[in-house]
């Protein structure tokens, strides 16, 4: 809950907004594939396809009457237009009969080829503000839902490690993971994230997506890639 | 002196210069005649493969035809020639350097008019561009240098005037990928220089047919007809090794592999020794092995350290000074293992039981370097199962029997980056490529379709979908040859060629302490102690103390490449817990062990600790047979166990393990767990499955069916983070993601993230995909040992026996301490994830 709107995380990495009936996913990339094959890196070309796919089955379980990407929706900004055939059709298709908002983020030029839609850089639904970075004046109390980072999170236990992407959230802002099947993760324990979540806006809680739910975690639990020299630590939040 | 057989007349070389004669009888030495008959061989134009113990002068055979032919060459034909004379190619990096030392010699006596210069990755661009200008002679370099030349635009010109390549330590390169990579690039040679022979120098070995037919070129296209093999010369052997296991009057443990308890022997051997090397299965091993023998050394022996991980000068001062005599001894690991040929050693300690015979005898070769004197070894077994392989390694060694493998059917993924370093040094001919491979022994199974897969895989990643058309890598040009897009491929193969894909390593450097650095960040720079793997480091946090280089060292921090340790004054370090070095038990020698333990007459040579255990094991339950299988059943702490005795090797049980947990779990006996070991493997369960068989319901013989290696292995494997793994080392090697890009360092994790999202896609879209299929040839072959497991199935079939028994068998304590060391398989870490969510639950409900 945040004031009178009800936020509900899915374990597929999206955000859903019961009252409006209003799905939030972030950071598709897609044709992120083809544009490492014109790299010369031939990944394989399913990614797309595979990404779309998974958002199809959330649309189709909850039937959203808007859907928004947070940005960073493609890859690269000629990727919307190079994007198979079949993968476009699949879109169009999901975008049938229900508004459709590109939040348009660093990546993203303008969309076309029939997939265009709404495109705006920011939206607000009651007092939420969508955007794709988080702007760092908080405007009372409205709470910032953004994308870009790509968080990830990674916990240790008994001699083991799990890395998984995830939900961050502090009181004005929540960061979701990317959507997207080739995207990575970016430790939450990381330096980019120093500017995100600050002394003033501290992060309180982390979601890690599992195989078929969520797990919430402790931000003190976090441990660093690698055992990277700490940039920082989350200290909990009633000491200080 | 040993008697020698005269030469016959058809073996005699044709001609040997005097100056040779007149230099072998200035050192009072003799031409030996495996020397001379590879000479003849040679000179009337053979390929040939030299089999000779450590110590018989292999090197210089080797080389002989070269310095023949270089020592009567003008300065026109040297300064003619556009290319190297003589290619040398090794293994080892620090073998090339070595053996340019050992030549200089012979070049510099005889006065010979020869240049010898070594191209390795550590060699300087400005060196490595003034060879293509003014090549020397012999050039001595690896399977990969070899590689990236024949990328090169002008590896025509560089090789054309080719006349040897001499190939050392050839038993040991054709085992891996890197021996596929150059079975490839010979195949190119000799396409480039048809004249040229090749040199085959290996120690003695199981499979010589395997290595004679890796080293001649065979008939193209020909995949059917027997191989044609290279000329075989075979030194006479040597005086056979004096080898004895230790024997110590102290307690010998059940499990570990530390010998701790033989510590106080190893010392007073080494102190009555002149030199003595101290070989180790793993680095950790050396490291804890070294730090030990240090804290009891009253007598300040002067011992060194040597392993992979330390810094390059470190090595190279430690062998300096065995070269000079300087030392007692030195604990190492495989990083001495080849035939690098340093100083007087009269004794090598083998700690731990070695895994497999030819290993044995190889390390067993460096004591005494002269043929006609027993070398002279002791192997100490770390617990009582090893006494057994101990026992018959060294009963192998007696016998000269050998077990190393021969060589393998080369990898696709290895195949795919040779096709792109083809293309970069010019167009491709599909019909010629597909002739010059097929005669590359290793290669001769690929049909022209799976070429062209290959070649469509390069090209533009060999998707069904054709969705990359118009970013091809290679293009056909008018004439129908395959040649680059771009320019810029070409350095993008150079930086990412090479088949070992090593687990990611940090360089480790010497800092101050934090303590009294007190708040200053760290600084940069520091004394480089060597590198260090990055998994390990990962369980380490500020503060931790593990062993390095023979030092305790607490551990600092990681920035971007590299470690920083500073030193501790901790007396109990956490020891490094390498991944390299383990090898697993090879099958020659886990029968010889299963023929052991089976036959009570044989034990008396074993130690009596051991004997009365393998009595009690008689009399409680049952020996295992040599042929069949020995399942025990018993209850312990709450759960019920299934125990069996395979003697295949940990990998083999690992992935037995797997399969028939997963077997039991659809039968509905709750398995929880297994642990394995190299003789044998543990499954526990919730329900009793001794009762389970003695009630019929249960059916060994149905567990254990061959159709076990069907679908449960294909279903398991899918998701084994183990194939994973293959996969993104022949993701790797096949050049399909990159080990580096151009100007920036991609990181160890970046990598494995990215691999493993391309498996998950390919295994959903393209289960047929010629990668998947490179990574289920690997890991049949390496990882899970499939074939092993095959064999032993069969074996076993209508032999096996089942003891339900009220306790744990004697035979099965060692097993049962292993439980809990082993790591937890399965849904394990969704369960972690369930764990750290109950905590804070609990946290939140205080």
């Amino acid at each position: 809950m945040f004031g009178e709107t009800e936020l509900s995380l899915l374990y597929e990495g999206a955000l859903w907004l019961p009252a409006a009936r209003v799905l939030v996913v972030s950071d598709l990339h897609l044709g992120k594939a083809a544009a490492f094959a014109q790299a010369g890196v031939m990944l394989p070309p399913y990614d797309s396809h595979a990404t779309l796919q998974r958002l199809a089955d959330v649309v189709q379980r909850l039937q959203p009457v808007q859907v928004v990407c947070l940005g960073d929706s493609f890859h690269r900004p000629d990727s919307a237009p190079q994007l198979p055939q079949a993968a476009k059709e699949q879109l169009k298709l999901m975008q049938q009969g229900r508004d459709w908002v590109w939040i348009l983020g660093n990546h993203d030029a303008q969309i076309g080829g029939g997939m265009d839609r709404r495109q705006l850089h920011e939206l607000a639904i009651g007092a939420l503000q969508l955007r794709h970075e988080p702007t760092a004046i908080s405007q009372g109390d409205t709470l910032q839902i953004c994308g870009h980072y790509h968080p990830a999170a990674k916990i240790r236990r008994m001699g083991r490690s799990v890395r998984r992407r995830c939900f961050a959230y502090s009181d004005q802002l929540l960061v979701l993971p990317a959507f997207g099947a080739f995207t990575g993760g970016l430790n939450l324990l990381d330096e980019a994230f120093t500017s995100v979540f600050t002394t003033q806006t501290r992060l309180k809680g982390v979601v890690m997506l599992g195989q078929e739910q969520l797990y919430n975690v402790h931000p003190r639990a976090l441990v660093q890639d690698g055992a990277r020299i700490a940039s920082r630590r989350f200290r909990s939040p009633t000491s200080a | 002196m040993l008697e020698r057989p005269p030469l016959l007349p058809e073996q005699q070389p044709k001609d040997l210069p005097a100056v040779f004669e007149r230099w072998f009888a200035a050192r009072g030495w003799q031409a030996r005649p495996h020397q001379l008959r590879l000479l003849g061989a040679v000179q009337r134009g053979a390929h040939a493969l030299l089999i000779a113990p450590t110590g018989a002068g292999k090197t210089l055979a080797g080389f002989l035809p070269s310095l023949v032919e270089l020592s009567t060459q003008s300065k026109d034909e040297a300064a003619a020639r556009r290319g190297p004379h003589t290619l040398y190619i090794s293994p080892l990096k620090a073998l090339t350097t070595d053996i340019a030392r050992n030549l200089e010699m012979p070049i510099a006596q005889m006065e010979l008019p020869i240049r010898v210069e070594t191209r390795t990755g550590d060699t300087p661009v400005s060196k490595r561009q003034r060879q293509k200008l003014r090549p020397p002679d012999i050039l001595l370099t690896t399977p990969e240098q070899i590689s990236l030349l024949l990328s090169d635009k002008a590896s025509h010109r560089i090789f054309s005037q080719l006349r040897y390549v001499v190939l050392d330590e050839l038993h040991e390169l054709v085992t891996s990928k890197r021996g596929d990579l150059l079975a490839l690039a010979l195949a190119r040679l000799q396409r480039l220089a048809p004249e040229s022979r090749r040199i085959g120098l290996s120690a003695t070995v199981a499979d010589v047919t395997g290595l004679r037919a890796y080293l001649q070129p065979q008939a193209a296209l020909d995949a059917d007809s027997p191989p044609k093999l290279a000329a075989l010369v075979e030194a006479e052997v040597g005086a056979p090794p004096h080898v004895d296991i230790l024997r110590s009057a102290a307690w010998i443990p059940f499990a570990g592999h530390s010998c701790r308890y033989a510590y106080d022997d190893v010392y007073g051997l080494l102190k009555q020794h002149r030199m003595s090397l101290v070989f180790v299965n793993t680095r950790s091993q050396a490291e804890m092995v070294f730090q030990s023998l240090w804290q009891m050394n009253e007598d300040n022996l002067p011992i060194a350290l040597h392993h992979g991980s330390l810094d390059v000068g470190q090595r190279r001062k430690v062998e300096a000074a065995m070269a000079a005599g300087k030392l007692k001894a030195v604990v190492c690991t495989s990083s001495l293992d080849l035939g690098l040929d340093w100083g007087d050693i009269d004794l090598v300690i083998q700690m731990g039981a070695p895994k497999g015979a030819s290993r044995m005898a190889q390390r067993i070769g460096r004591a005494n370097h002269r043929m006609d004197t027993p070398s002279k070894a002791v192997i100490v077994p770390s617990n009582r199962l090893e006494v057994l392989e101990c026992e018959a390694a060294v009963e192998a060694l007696r016998a000269g029997a050998q077990d190393s493998a021969g060589p393998r059917q080369g990898g696709l993924d290895v195949l795919a980056q040779h096709v792109m370093g083809l293309a970069c040094s010019g167009p491709l001919d599909m019909r010629a490529l597909h002739r010059e491979i097929t005669e590359a022994y290793s290669y001769r199974f690929v049909s022209k379709d799976l070429l062209q897969r290959t070649l469509d895989f390069v090209a533009t990643g060999g998707y069904a979908l054709k969705a990359y058309e118009r970013f091809a890598k290679l293009r056909q040009d008018k004439n129908g040859h395959y040649s680059l897009r771009h320019p810029k491929l070409a350095q993008q193969y150079r930086l990412n060629s090479g088949t070992i894909v090593e687990a990611p390593v940090l360089t480790l450097r010497l800092v101050g302490s934090s303590a009294r650095r007190g708040k200053r960040p760290l600084g940069r720079g520091g004394r480089v102690l060597g590198s260090i793997e990055e998994g390990f480091l990962e369980k380490l946090t500020q503060g931790d103390s593990f062993l390095f280089g023979g030092e305790i060292l607490a551990f600092e921090g990681i920035r971007e490449n590299e470690a920083y340790a500073s030193r501790s004054k901790a007396d109990a370090p956490k020891i490094p817990a390498y991944q390299g070095g383990k090898f697993p038990l090879s099958s020659y020698l886990a029968a010889r062990v299963r023929k052991i333990v089976a036959q009570p007459d044989a034990w008396a040579a074993l130690p009596e600790q051991v004997r009365d255990w393998l009595q009690l094991q008689q009399e409680k339950s049952q020996l295992p047979t040599a042929t069949g299988l020995l399942v025990e059943t018993f209850a312990r702490g709450g759960n019920h166990f299934l125990v069996l005795y395979p003697f295949e090797g940990r990998m083999a049980h690992q992935t037995l393990g797997m399969l028939l947990t997963r077997r039991l779990e659809r039968w509905g006996l709750q398995p929880l767990g297994f642990v394995a070991t190299e003789y044998s493997l543990a499954i526990w369960a919730r329900q009793d499955m001794g009762a389970a068989i003695q009630a019929g319901e249960l059916a060994l013989a149905n567990l254990l069916e061959p159709d076990l290696l069907g679908d449960d292995l294909d279903a398991w494997l899918a998701e084994s983070g183990l194939m994973k793994r293959t996969f993104r080392n022949c993701a790797v090697v096949s050049g399909l993601i990159e080990r580096r890009f151009p100007g920036a360092h991609k990181s160890g994790r970046q990598v494995t993230m990215s691999a493993d999202l391309i498996y998950d896609v390919l295994r959903s879209h393209e289960p047929e995909h010629l990668l998947l299929e490179a990574t289920w040839q690997d890991a049949a072959r390496g990882l899970l040992d499939i074939r092993r497991l095959g064999d032993f199935l069969q074996r076993i079939q209508g032999n096996i026996t089942h003891q339900h028994l009220p306790r744990v068998s004697p035979l099965a304590v060692p097993l049962i301490l292993e439980i809990g060391k082993e790591p937890v398989y399965g849904s394990a870490e969704e369960a972690l994830l369930q764990d750290e969510a109950a905590m804070l639950y609990q946290e939140a409900s205080l």
